[in-house]
């Protein structure tokens, strides 16, 4: 096998190009190997260079590797590889069309494929014709905002609805929703991401390039986490257990071996005349702990309280019983409401509605524990692992140190998680380094942190 | 070379009944262009196996599988001496001793078949993240070199250099040392357009305005949050369940009778009949 010949050279303004994007890409956090940038630039000369399409693919394959790295990518990909130049953007409407003879054309492209290239034609001309604000004096900048509030695809959703149903209701209009959302997502995104290429090209890819990119989902901050970003969240879910689950199990297979199996022993030195020449061992009993999850449910720290219970009981046959408990200011079981089987989303809901958590509504952690030690006090024993949720902001109420101190002398473990960076602990009405002292906090911000924690729990 | 363009990817593999979108077309044309194993990630049933069948097929390629599991070991996937052979020879020629570590006691296993293999090879390597961290190492020699290194024989260099697919579902995270090696090509569910085309290949008999109606309907289930949500291989079905009952109208009641064929979990059932609206059963 000879190796290929080395590519020719392509032309510097090409290299350049690729570099800066390879830089960019580094930058938003993509781990991109020089092997891999070389990869890239090879696949940059088999493939044709003009078709653009094609020319984001290759990068993709040969850069990103994961997943979750790919809308970051696209982002900056849209950057430095611009669809068109300004002044080169074709004319997908006539200049001087109406306000509601766009409306109609915008309906009709909604109700189509959104992969048309007519599409994003719309949406760039869109941009051109309503994007352009007076930032300062003398100065022009670029922005969704007001295309959007021009055209209004919201307003348009009866119309488009009326013209693709023939009858309102049930399951086609459902699927009929859905489709319009997805395509004016697609347009809303149409339209941000020609915005992002005129600013870049008035500003310089760079700048823009810095802001552009969310950061990957296993790294959004839970508590500043948009609405789309917990769905996306919520969807981890069930992949990740099962990931954790399986690099529990491999642990545990590797672990120590258990006692000597007698009988299997035996057995295998009949092929060798009664000489136990091999020694088979029983395999080690499974160390599975009990969980205790004490979580705090008020507003600030919902989000992560709800995430972190979804993935203890997504886990649950990694544990021989979880029992969660929720707390404001007092405190409930809510472990009825996770039954297996039960939708997840539904078990959120009623935690709010029915679970008995609320007195006045302001985070107490002192009372909570000390009502949790006097309500459940067999719920913490000897085999227990007990896992506290919370941001330790207990409103300058009096801590409870010494009741919490006693739940985690009579538990075999405890851990508190605190979704707030390790910065702003301490700051204001935190209580994180008392509780500290007394239960070892971990910081816990996004999914990555997480799924580390929940590898050394089980 | 294996394709000339990702056009030709496309064309060849649609002749093959498998539709290809960009990522997949120009993975592939890369693949074979830079020499380089295609890694093929994503949730089950959106046609990982198929494409690496749909290559071997599209170019006339002799298809090699290695299905990976837990406990895979060198003996099994990539060579082992036929010991039983090699004592009867010791037994029956006391000079042996030399030459049993030949070709002849030689027990080929996938891996090392597609490297010796002389004519164009595709190579499938099946649910990666099922085998154990060690079988990486060994991929590792094989698919940046394509060479085998056997002690008593030498190192065997590929003739002709296989066309590599690895699968993997995602249960673990492979380690970053293979991905670096591989392209990367993740597949996800398609997107109604691409499903009603997918669709129409696989079931020829079903009336396009069904399968239109079909696919969106699984767009829409796929947009809850399930815990599973249904695969393109459960939609075929699905669409084979629909013509055996010999109905050509998709209407609530139908898809209530057969959410059983893409929903296998009862959570799931009960909510997608809630948000539907379907009417219960």
């Amino acid at each position: 096998m000879t190796t290929p010949p080395p590519p020719p050279t392509p032309p510097a303004s090409l290299v350049d190009r690729h570099v800066g994007f390879v830089h960019a890409l580094r930058a938003a956090g993509l781990p991109v190997s020089p092997a891999e940038g070389l990869d890239a630039a090879h696949a940059l000369m088999v493939v044709d260079l003009s078709d653009r399409q094609t020319l984001r693919e290759a990068y993709a394959a040969t850069l990103v590797k994961r997943p979750a790295h790919r809308p970051g990518f696209d982002t900056l990909f849209d950057l430095w590889f611009p669809p068109v130049i300004s002044g080169a953007e074709g004319t997908a409407v006539a200049e001087d069309a109406e306000l509601p003879e766009l409306r109609e054309r915008l309906a009709e492209l909604l109700m189509g494929d959104p992969a048309d290239p007519a599409f994003r034609e719309f949406a760039r001309a869109m941009v051109g014709r309503f994007g352009q604000v007076q930032a300062a004096p003398g100065r022009q900048s670029w922005f969704s905002f007001p295309v959007l509030r021009a055209l209004s695809p919201e307003t348009l959703v009866a119309r488009m609805l009326a013209a693709m149903l023939d009858e309102r209701g049930g399951l086609p209009e459902k699927v009929a929703r859905r489709h319009i959302s997805r395509t004016i997502e697609a347009f809303t995104e149409a339209v941000a991401a020609d915005v992002r290429r005129r600013i870049a090209e008035e500003a310089g890819v760079e700048k823009v390039a810095r802001s552009a990119v969310r950061p990957p989902i296993d790294q959004v901050d839970f508590l500043r986490a948009t609405k789309d970003e917990l769905a996306r969240l919520r969807r981890e879910v069930y992949p990740l257990a099962r990931r954790l689950a399986t690099r529990l199990s491999i642990r545990h297979r590797r672990g120590r071996r258990g006692r000597l199996d007698f009988r299997r022993t035996v057995r295998a030195s009949l092929s060798t005349g009664g000489v136990p020449l091999t020694t088979c061992l029983r395999p080690p009993r499974p160390h599975r702990p009990e969980l205790v999850v004490l979580c705090d449910a008020s507003d600030s720290v919902s989000t992560f309280s709800h995430f972190t219970l979804l993935l203890t009981f997504a886990l649950r046959e990694q544990f021989t019983k979880v029992r969660a408990f929720a707390f404001v200011d007092t405190v409930d079981e809510i472990t009825r409401l996770f039954a297996p089987g039960a939708d997840v989303l539904d078990a959120i809901g009623r935690l709010t509605k029915e679970a008995d958590i609320v007195r006045f509504g302001r985070t107490d952690y002192g009372h909570v524990f000390e009502r949790f030690a006097e309500r459940f006090p067999d719920a913490v024993g000897p085999r227990t692992s007990l896992l506290i949720l919370g941001d330790a902001r207990s409103n300058y109420q009096a801590p409870a140190l010494g009741t919490l101190k006693r739940l985690a002398g009579q538990a075999r473990h405890a851990y508190w998680l605190n979704p707030e960076p390790r910065a702003q602990w301490d700051t204001g009405d935190s209580l994180a380094t008392s509780y500290g002292s007394v239960v070892p906090m971990h910081e816990c911000r996004n999914v990555a942190q997480l799924a580390a924690f929940v590898e050394t729990l089980a | 070379m294996w394709f000339a363009s990702p056009d030709e990817v496309r064309g060849r593999l649609a002749a093959v009944d498998y539709l290809a979108d960009d990522g997949i077309a120009t993975s592939v044309f890369l693949a074979g262009a830079l020499g380089k194993p295609l890694l093929a990630e994503g949730p089950a049933g959106v046609g990982k196996t198929q494409l690496a069948k749909a290559v071997a097929q599209a170019t006339g390629a002799r298809l090699i599988r290695l299905q990976c599991y837990e406990g895979l070991d060198e003996a099994r996937a990539l060579y082992e001496w036929n010991y039983k052979k090699q004592l009867l020879r010791i037994q029956a020629d006391d000079g042996a001793w030399d030459d049993i570590f030949s070709e002849e006691f030689l027990l080929e296993r996938p891996l090392l078949k597609a490297i010796r293999s002389e004519e164009p090879t595709v190579l499938l390597i099946d649910e990666t993240d099922k085998a154990d961290v060690e079988v990486e190492g060994l991929l590792l020699e094989i698919l940046s070199d394509y060479q085998v290194t056997i002690p008593e024989l030498g190192t065997i260099t590929a003739a002709r250099r296989p066309y590599v697919v690895l699968t993997s579902n995602a249960t673990r995270e492979l380690s970053e040392a293979l991905k670096r090696r591989c392209l990367y090509l993740h597949l996800d569910y398609p997107t109604p357009e691409r499903e009603r085309d997918i669709l129409l290949a696989q079931v020829p008999a079903l009336p396009a305005g069904i399968a239109d109606q079909l696919a969106r309907t699984v767009a829409t289930l796929r947009a809850l949050e399930l815990k599973k949500s249904p695969s393109i291989a459960e939609t075929v079905d699905w669409a084979h369940t629909l013509l055996a009952l010999g109905r050509t109208e998709l209407d609530e009641a139908l898809i209530g009778e057969t959410l059983g064929v893409v929903l296998k979990h009862n959570s799931d059932q009960v909510r997608a009949a809630k948000e539907l609206g379907l009417p219960a059963r």
